[in-house]
């Protein structure tokens, strides 16, 4: 390293470094930009990605210890586990797999401040003081770093904990590894929550001041890493995908604030990017389920109703009205204008295949056929739209809810196949339902309403809907898409 | 380097950056707000380049080693995992040239 050519020191010096950086900036934010639209998204992406290539390159460039082996192996067993992973997950599994990486981008900045307080965690709480590096390993002098590096380093260790073990707890829940309902200490909950927040705050405050322990760094990820888990076990099924874009901006504030304590501009954009995206997909999602952030983080929705709902199925029993494939059929087949509301059981059903078929068989006939996707359709926003594209349904005819709501007047049948809260109607009349208030899709507008279930069972939300109790109602009980499928069948008959 | 870090020029980045990513972010339809978030989780990649400033420190000892290992594999998990996944998705976002008989069982 002592024997530089000048073209080496122009490549390592931080201006350089620093112009490669900006170029990355440029290229992230054209690349998320092509992102407003499906036809300019491919190139935004692959844009964002050479902007990541960028900062990565930049940041080898710097004078460093050169010790390549080291990071080989790091990047080869990233790149062995990634790549399979990202290739050949199913699209229906997407928001556990976002919900993993999530996780793992939080327990990356939790392990790097790990690090950062082993290097220079001896001169936290002193300015001046050249100290000795911890035990263990040969010693050198390390200069002070300033106070607010520390705070910065310990915060994201913090958040980072949180993120990986909420991550890792919502990725069970989703993969149904852990079960879905809320899992929860009672009414202990909040205070148990808030100690183990105190602590980790406490233990942090104590690192900043000068507490050199790393038996205490340690218990400070562990107090974070059990409120990780205490946070998101008593979450429901129903509130996943707020949680997950919540963790998701604090992966990238964790980020940010690694990117502040190490002097890396680079950490601190694309850090907040992530923040800024998680904040906003956060607000959007509680915006359309009509719930504050405060209430769905104290958790138990999701499960917690299911005894109303069976209270409720009593009162309405007998009043349900059932029909066949023909029947289905039959009434698709002499409709004009078609609306399908798809919810997560068509996706757990595999079925948006056998839906897509349904529409072309439909089309065929001269009957216009649209989709409506409500904003939480799916486990996570856009996912439904993600599905359907799978099986090559034009993204024109995917209607957002305000865009489609007007419509369902003048719609002969709606077919709600898997969907159940989004569509339930006591969310405009009754104000003592739990999701009272809840932006719907007006189904019960429509001229007649087709519902295809498995059972009368509630939905994540563990609410009865009104909906199925609508005389012009008909259920049709059964696997999505098989279900679907007969409908194919039967309409070639018709 | 860390040493040479400046508080205020750092959180002028911070908080400019914040505002950039509220305005591109919001721009963004709720179509594609899965996309948007594998590619967040792509994004947040970058604790890579915190990884590898880390590594190229040297003289940690063995097991900041293994911890600095493991974080750079998450980076990159992050980086190549969330990108592709990405990319994979917007794919099928793009219309598809019609081909007179298409299965559409073709896709697992």
């Amino acid at each position: 390293m002592s024997t530089l050519v000048p073209a080496t020191i122009f490549l390592q010096s931080e201006s350089f470094i620093y112009a490669l950086y900006i170029v990355a900036f440029m290229l992230m934010i054209f690349g998320l930009r092509g992102l407003v639209g499906p036809k300019t998204a491919v190139r935004g992406n692959r844009t964002a990605a050479v902007g990541m290539a960028i900062a990565v390159i930049a940041t080898l460039l710097s004078p460093q210890e050169g010790r390549w082996g080291l990071i080989v192996l790091g990047v080869v067993l990233g790149t062995v586990v990634g790549v399979p992973a990202a290739r050949q997950v199913k699209m229906t599994a997407i928001p556990q797999m976002v919900a993993l990486f999530n996780g793992v981008g939080g327990g990356a900045v939790a392990l790097i401040s790990w690090v950062e307080f082993r290097h220079y965690g001896s001169t936290y709480g002193s300015h001046i003081a050249t100290a000795a590096a911890g035990e263990g390993f040969a010693t050198y002098t390390t200069p002070a770093v300033p106070t607010y590096i520390a705070i910065f380093s310990v915060a994201a260790a913090i958040i980072g904990s949180v993120s990986f073990w909420g991550s890792n707890i919502a990725f069970a829940k989703l993969q149904e590894i852990l079960p879905g309902r809320p899992i929860t200490l009672g009414s202990s909950q909040q205070f148990v929550n808030g100690l183990l927040a105190v602590l980790a705050i406490a233990a942090g405050v104590a690192l900043v001041a000068g507490v050199h322990s790393e038996l205490l760094f340690i218990g400070m990820l562990l107090a974070a890493a059990l409120l990780g888990n205490a946070v998101v076990l008593p979450i429901g099924g129903a509130d996943m995908p707020v949680v997950i874009s919540l963790l998701n901006a604090f992966t990238g504030i964790s980020a940010a604030a690694t990117g502040v304590a190490l002097n890396n501009p680079a950490m601190i954009v694309f850090g907040m990017m992530v923040g800024a995206s998680g904040s906003i997909l956060t607000k959007l999602m509680a915006d359309a389920m009509n719930r504050s952030i405060p209430a769905i983080m104290a958790g138990g929705f999701g499960g917690g109703g299911a005894v109303e709902g069976a209270a409720g199925a009593g009162e309405h029993a007998g009043t349900v009205h059932s029909i066949g494939a023909a029947d289905a059929a039959i009434q698709l087949a002499y409709a004009s204008h078609v609306v399908v509301v798809p919810g997560y059981g068509m996706a757990v059903a595999q079925a948006q295949h056998a839906v897509r078929e349904l529409a072309k068989e439909l089309e065929k006939r001269g009957i216009e056929v649209s989709y409506a996707i409500h904003p939480v359709a799916g486990r996570m926003p856009g996912h439904m739209n993600v599905l359907l594209a799978e099986a090559d349904v034009p993204y024109d005819q995917l209607k957002e809810m305000d865009d489609i709501n007007p419509e369902f007047q003048r719609t002969d049948v709606s077919l709600v196949i898997g969907a159940n809260d989004v569509t339930n109607p006591a969310a405009k009349t009754n104000p003592s339902s739990p999701i009272y208030g809840m932006p719907i899709l007006e189904v019960a507008d429509s001229k007649s309403v087709i519902v295809i279930k498995r059972s009368m069972n509630p939905g994540f939300a563990g609410i009865e809907n009104e909906l199925y109790y609508d005389p012009k109602t008909a259920m049709l009980f059964g696997d999505a898409k098989t279900a679907v499928a007969d409908i194919v069948s039967e309409l070639a008959s018709v | 380097m860390i040493i040479a870090s400046t508080l205020t020029t750092n959180l002028a980045i911070l908080v400019l950056a914040g505002f950039v990513g509220f305005i591109v972010i919001s721009k963004i339809p709720n179509t594609l707000h899965t996309p948007l978030m594998s590619g967040t989780n792509a994004i947040h990649g970058i604790v890579l380049v915190g990884a590898l400033i880390l590594v190229g420190l040297g003289g940690l000892g063995t097991f900041s080693d293994v911890l600095l290992v493991i974080a750079v594999a998450f980076g990159t998990i992050n980086v190549i995992g969330g990108f592709l996944v990405t990319d994979r998705m917007l794919e099928m976002f793009k219309r598809k040239p019609p081909k007179p008989d298409d299965d559409p069982e073709k896709r697992p």
